[in-house]
């Protein structure tokens, strides 16, 4: 799919630029296009074939009959039942034609669909955290239905369009020779045609791409606020909501509504094109038989010529008008299909259950749209290998920011993460998700079993599954489930509370045999017990390195060493008792005697 | 209930009609004025006729056939045609403009209805369905009926009358031959139900495909960060490619009857030419029919052919429609699990005692939650519930601000049945702030706004004032003006609580209802919000669902709950004397 800034004109919607579009989309699936187009070439000979047949029947058939019975001599008559029997065979051609054509073109347009899709996962699973923070979700998720499908709307008409090519070259053929003044009517009508549709596709351009984005913004807005419903409920916010989305809804309608009166001109011009032709051909025709030029049977032949004709124009027309929002999507969706994913370093394979040291050399970040505002900055930490590092700090200190750099998806940070002596930036996924285990503290459940939400990469068998399940003391609560570790839960796991999502995600950092552990907060909606209990296992089951973000003063007490972090720094380092000299973090401390054991 | 209005239900019977009913019965102006709009649609559709007309005229009576052409008659009568035409046309914009303005409207209202509804299901249902396919409710699905509430419905207005026209033209010539064609025509509508059945049916395992697909690709997106964490790529992908093939095959069937109710017109139309045929030319003598009448019959079966299609077209149409009304109907229709009084009662000023009576709650899919507790609150006490996880403590809160009705026995706050309180009382009175301290995609101040309706400046300034907050304000790069992002995620989560506690300070609830809300923010920060709630709940019933024995041991009552049940209540000394669980929890806690 990559186009790489050649080939397509990304900014003027029109007729050329459509046709490169569906070119690009249709060249993977050419093979059922090719079929697709094999049938509307079948019809528009079953179509040739059925006007003539039809001219058989009447001429020589039904009036031949008639005058047969009055005597005149007209040879030998066909018998009506052959001509019936013509008549359905030709039918069957054109039926089986258009079957082909619409079912192959529907499944040239899946498989386009389809291949869109690939592209869009590919870019969602394929590129960086930092590049995933940069494009609103609500829009993304728009580009999988609602563009994906619009983009293949011009697919539909176009192997009819081809087909039809070649009876209106015929027909074209038939009228030059029957009569250049009538066929110069035909010359007439088709340039019309082109003409409005350029006209169209200028004025309804604008309402459209409008349109596309204020579903995008719908989207988004449904998005949170779905996400959000508890709040919304609580708050009794529902009518502000409904306000919100009620407003753009507005817009969206308004911007369709004059696409659909735009359309509304096109069909009425499509329809009354070939209508008026016709007309005209009597008007002249007319004149042309008083003048010797043409016979009766050549205008009622004419006449039906311009009705076959009628099917190109009119066929031509949608494809015309549904090349526009395919290029309009088109603009949308490239950017996203496009963007380069960075190639992956080499998998070099890692040593598993051995506790890894860590380095941090030089660490700053910022919100990519809070560039201004440092949220780490210049941070080195260096952890030995088994060392159980509490980090503990004020809200807003970069705690979280911290362990998301330790974990490897703060990819915009660069070269200054080492795990085990080798570089984050430097490492392949596998490695770096095999030595390192991350649990937050808001846990993101997938929607599917609790095992694959343990076992989430596929790679872990039972016994480690279970395992974790008991070392992050999940195993009890799963017990109790009919169908076990089999348990299905929602989408984001919110048919389970907060403790045992925390608990499954927990299990799903401890499934793996990592030499680092990171745990951001990850147990706060655990009972204390319980996350007494989770701890001291990990601790005493496996060769770690653990950097925790806690809350709790035991917690920070039974670490090796701490690191106060505040405002984005390193503040102060040191055992708890060291760091008691430190006033900010003397008080912050008092705070959790106060808190914890007040 | 939501039927209550005796609106029929939508059913997953696989019918079109009770959905098409129900759908207009949902957004009445789809079919607003639908009585002008037919009789212009009549009106197009005999100006549709005219060219056919006007050549038959034109062979018959201009003398074309006969050699002495009338080149006068032939003129006017081709002008006329042309007049009608163009008029007809015009008749075709107004009619389409019409409906086009009228499905906006209706789509726009359906959205926004549907958008509503969502928000006044109990959280259960919230929990049942994926938040991808709840938008696509509100988007796709909704944007399914466009093309047959404008295109669609003008061809289901047109096409008949045209259709109707042809078979009155022929009878015109012969009505025997006009009534055999009508014969031959109705197997046309055994074809269409058979095929509209199955089409339905195919749509709808399509409706339901896209739905998967949402759902799949909104994990990919909000789950990103463990997906990199945990190096699942590779499975995540292979889901959004199982998914992506179901949806595949599902359209893939759906084609085949999209494909096949095309030709339904020409195979009819064909069957119609060669019996018409036949019977014209060897019932001749019977029919009294002339070479030229019967050529004009003839030559008007092949006028059928497009309509018939176009009517075939439309059915896709609107199975596509139907599909997905079905789904923003099924939503619409169903049952608000908490009822809201609309004239509900008004609860007492001042702090509210609770008292709930043999309550108990289960989830749909049956394991039992709660099971008869029984526990009086007095007016202003401090509470504290502890418990597992699982035990029931959260349920039981959340049944407390009725975010969901108990199953069996009552909860009165203020004296009141719970049930029968207006909601904007209750809104006001009784207030949660729940775990998850989610943030619009506004300022810290909006989102701060948000905890009461018509909260001012000063009503912001005085709760952040209030919490002990204007350092952290301070803190921030905007203070109240800075934007928290997407869902808040500008904010860290510690902060996104502070937030959501000013929230609940701008309230003036009179039962404040803490879920778990000190878990996530660090101490110093706690201790802020400690001392402010300390000051917030002076005045009111304060019930918190702790994990922190602290907040226990202050409390005035503690509630313990064990899978499900309220096993002990009293104070924390009484609690720890009895020796029972709560003892073991504390020992457990200070050892």
């Amino acid at each position: 799919m990559s186009v790489d800034g050649v080939g397509i004109d990304t900014t003027k919607p029109n007729v050329r630029s459509g046709a490169r579009v569906v070119a690009t989309l249709v060249r993977p699936h050419w093979v059922p296009f090719a079929v697709s187009v094999f049938g509307a070439a079948m019809f528009a000979l079953g179509t040739v074939v059925s006007a003539a047949v039809l001219g058989w029947v009447v001429d020589d058939v039904v009036i031949a009959t008639f005058a047969a019975d009055e005597g005149a001599d007209v040879g030998a008559v066909p018998s009506v039942f052959a001509a019936a029997a013509a008549v359905l065979a030709v039918v069957v051609l054109r039926s089986v034609g258009v079957v082909t054509r619409r079912y192959y073109a529907g499944m040239t347009s899946e498989r386009v669909e389809r291949t869109t899709r690939a592209g869009l996962a590919k870019q969602y699973l394929g590129q960086p955290m930092s590049w995933l923070r940069t494009v609103p979700t609500g829009r993304l998720v728009a580009h999988v239905d609602a563009d994906a499908h619009q983009l293949v709307h011009a697919l539909h008409p176009l192997p009819f369009s081809f087909g039809v090519l070649f009876l209106a070259i015929f027909s074209g053929i038939r009228l030059f020779a029957i009569d250049p003044s009538i066929a110069l009517i035909a010359l007439v009508v088709f340039p019309i045609m082109v003409v409005v549709n350029s006209v169209y596709s200028r004025v309804v351009e604008p309402p459209m791409t409008k349109s596309q984005a204020h579903i995008a913004t719908l989207a988004g807005i449904a998005h949170e606020s779905f996400e959000g419903a508890m709040i919304v409920k609580t708050l009794g916010r529902q009518a502000e909501e409904v306000e919100r989305f009620d407003s753009s809804a507005g817009d969206l309608e308004h911007t369709r509504r004059q696409v659909g009166f735009i359309r509304a001109y096109l069909d009425a011009v499509l329809s009354g094109l070939p209508l008026l032709s016709t007309l005209i051909v009597v008007l002249v025709g007319v004149r042309r038989i008083q003048a010797g030029a043409m016979s009766a049977g050549d205008l009622v032949e004419v006449a039906a010529l311009f009705s076959a004709l009628a099917i190109p124009m009119l066929v031509f027309g949608f494809l015309l008008e549904s090349l526009i929002p395919s290029v309009v999507v088109w603009n949308r969706l490239r950017p996203v299909l496009d963007a380069p994913i960075p190639g992956l370093p080499e998998e070099r394979g890692v040593e598993l259950g051995v506790a890894l040291p860590v380095q941090v050399d030089g660490l700053s970040y910022a919100f990519p749209d809070r560039p201004d505002e440092q949220v780490l900055e210049d941070i080195n930490l260096t952890v030995a290998a088994g060392e159980i590092v509490a980090v503990v700090g004020p809200t807003g200190g970069g705690k979280s920011t911290l362990c998301r750099a330790l974990a490897g998806v703060l990819d915009e940070v660069g070269d200054v993460v080492h795990v085990g002596g080798r570089s984050l930036a430097s490492m392949h996924p596998a490695d770096r998700s095999a030595i390192i285990a991350y649990a937050f503290q808001e846990p993101f459940l997938f929607a599917g079993s609790i095992r694959s939400n343990i076992d989430i990469d596929g790679t872990n068998d039972d016994e480690s599954i279970e395992r974790a399940g008991s070392a992050a003391a999940i195993d009890e609560w799963i017990a109790t489930m009919p169908k076990g570790y089999d348990t299905i839960i929602g989408e984001r796991g919110v048919t389970v509370s907060g403790g045992q999502r925390q608990r499954i995600a927990l299990a799903r950092a401890l499934v793996r045999r990592a030499g680092l552990v990171v745990l951001d907060d990850a147990t706060s909606a655990v009972d204390v017990l319980i996350e007494e209990q989770i701890l001291s296992a990990l601790r005493g089951a496996e060769d770690v390195t653990m950097v925790i973000v806690a809350n709790r003063l035991a917690t920070v007490e039974r670490a090796d060493r701490v690191v106060y972090l505040a405002g984005g720094r390193i503040v102060a380092t040191g055992s708890h008792e060291e760091l008691l000299a430190n006033e900010q973090y003397r008080e912050l401390v008092l705070a959790y005697a106060e808190v914890n054991d007040g | 209930m939501a039927k209550a209005s005796g609106m029929t239900q939508v059913d997953d019977s696989g019918a079109s009609w009770p959905v098409i009913r129900r759908g207009i019965q949902a957004t009445p102006e789809l079919v607003a004025g639908i009585r002008v709009t037919m009789l212009a649609g009549i009106a197009f559709a005999a100006g549709q006729l005219a060219t056919p007309v006007v050549i038959q005229l034109a062979i018959d009576r201009g003398g074309i056939t006969s050699g002495d052409v009338n080149v006068g008659v032939v003129t006017r009568l081709a002008l006329l045609g042309i007049a009608v035409v163009l008029g007809s046309e015009l008749l075709g914009m107004f009619i389409k403009r019409r409906l086009v303005d009228r499905a906006e409207r209706a789509l726009r209202r359906l959205r926004v209805m549907a958008f509503d509804k969502v928000h006044q299901m109990s959280l259960q249902d919230h929990n049942e369905q994926a938040t991808g396919v709840l938008v696509s409710r509100v988007t796709s699905d909704v944007d399914a009926l466009i093309r047959f509430a404008d295109w669609g419905l003008f061809t289901w207005l047109v096409q008949p009358v045209v259709i109707l026209g042809i078979f009155i033209v022929m009878a015109v010539y012969s009505w025997q031959l006009a009534l055999l064609a009508v014969v031959t025509f109705l197997p046309v509508f055994t074809a269409m139900r058979w095929v509209r059945k199955r089409m339905g049916a195919a749509h709808d395992a399509r409706r339901t495909a896209v739905g998967d697909l949402l759902g799949a690709f909104s994990e990919t997106l909000n789950g990103a960060e463990v997906i990199r964490a945990y190096h699942a790529e590779d499975r995540i992908h292979a889901h959004i490619v199982d998914v992506s093939d179901k949806r595949y095959r599902a359209g893939l069937k759906a084609n085949i009857y999209m494909s096949g109710v095309y030709v339904v017109g020409d195979l009819v139309g064909g069957v119609m030419l060669a019996v018409l045929a036949i019977v014209g030319v060897t019932q001749r003598d019977a029919l009294g029919l002339t070479a030229g009448e019967l050529v004009a019959i003839l030559a008007f079966t092949t006028l059928l052919q497009s309509p018939i299609a176009e009517l075939g077209e439309s059915i896709n149409n609107a199975q596509e429609a139907v599909a997905g009304w079905r789904k923003v109907l099924g939503l619409l229709d169903k049952r608000i699990e908490t009822l809201e009084l609309a004239d509900g009662a008004l609860l007492p000023a001042g702090p509210l005692g609770i008292e709930a009576d043999s309550v108990s709650f289960s989830y749909r899919d049956g394991d039992r939650v709660l099971r008869d507790v029984s526990v009086t609150v007095q007016p202003g006490q401090r509470v504290a519930v502890v418990g597992e996880t699982g035990s029931g403590k959260s349920t039981f809160a959340r049944l407390v601000c009725r975010l969901a009705d108990p199953a069996t026995g009552t909860i009165s706050v203020g004296n009141v049945d719970l049930s029968t309180v207006s909601a904007d009382q209750r809104r006001r009175s009784i207030r949660i702030v729940p775990q998850d301290g989610f943030l619009f995609d506004t300022s810290v101040r909006e989102n701060i706004r948000n905890g009461r309706a018509g909260a001012t400046d000063a009503d912001i300034d005085a709760a952040v004032e209030l919490l002990g907050l204007g350092s952290w304000v301070q803190s921030l790069p905007d203070g109240l003006d800075t934007p928290v992002g997407e869902r808040g995620t500008l904010l860290s989560v510690g902060e996104r609580q502070l937030v959501s506690f000013a929230r609940a300070g701008v309230a003036d609830p009179g039962l404040l209802i803490l879920d778990e809300a000190t878990s996530s923010v660090d101490p110093q920060t706690d201790v802020m919000l400690t001392q402010a709630l300390e000051r917030l709940s002076e005045g009111r019933t304060v019930m918190s669902i702790a994990h922190r024995l602290s907040t226990a041991q202050s409390a005035d009552l503690v509630l313990v709950f064990d899978a499900g049940e309220l096993i002990e209540q009293g104070s924390h000394d009484e609690l720890v004397a009895a020796g029972g669980l709560y003892s073991d929890l504390f020992a457990a806690w200070t050892g």
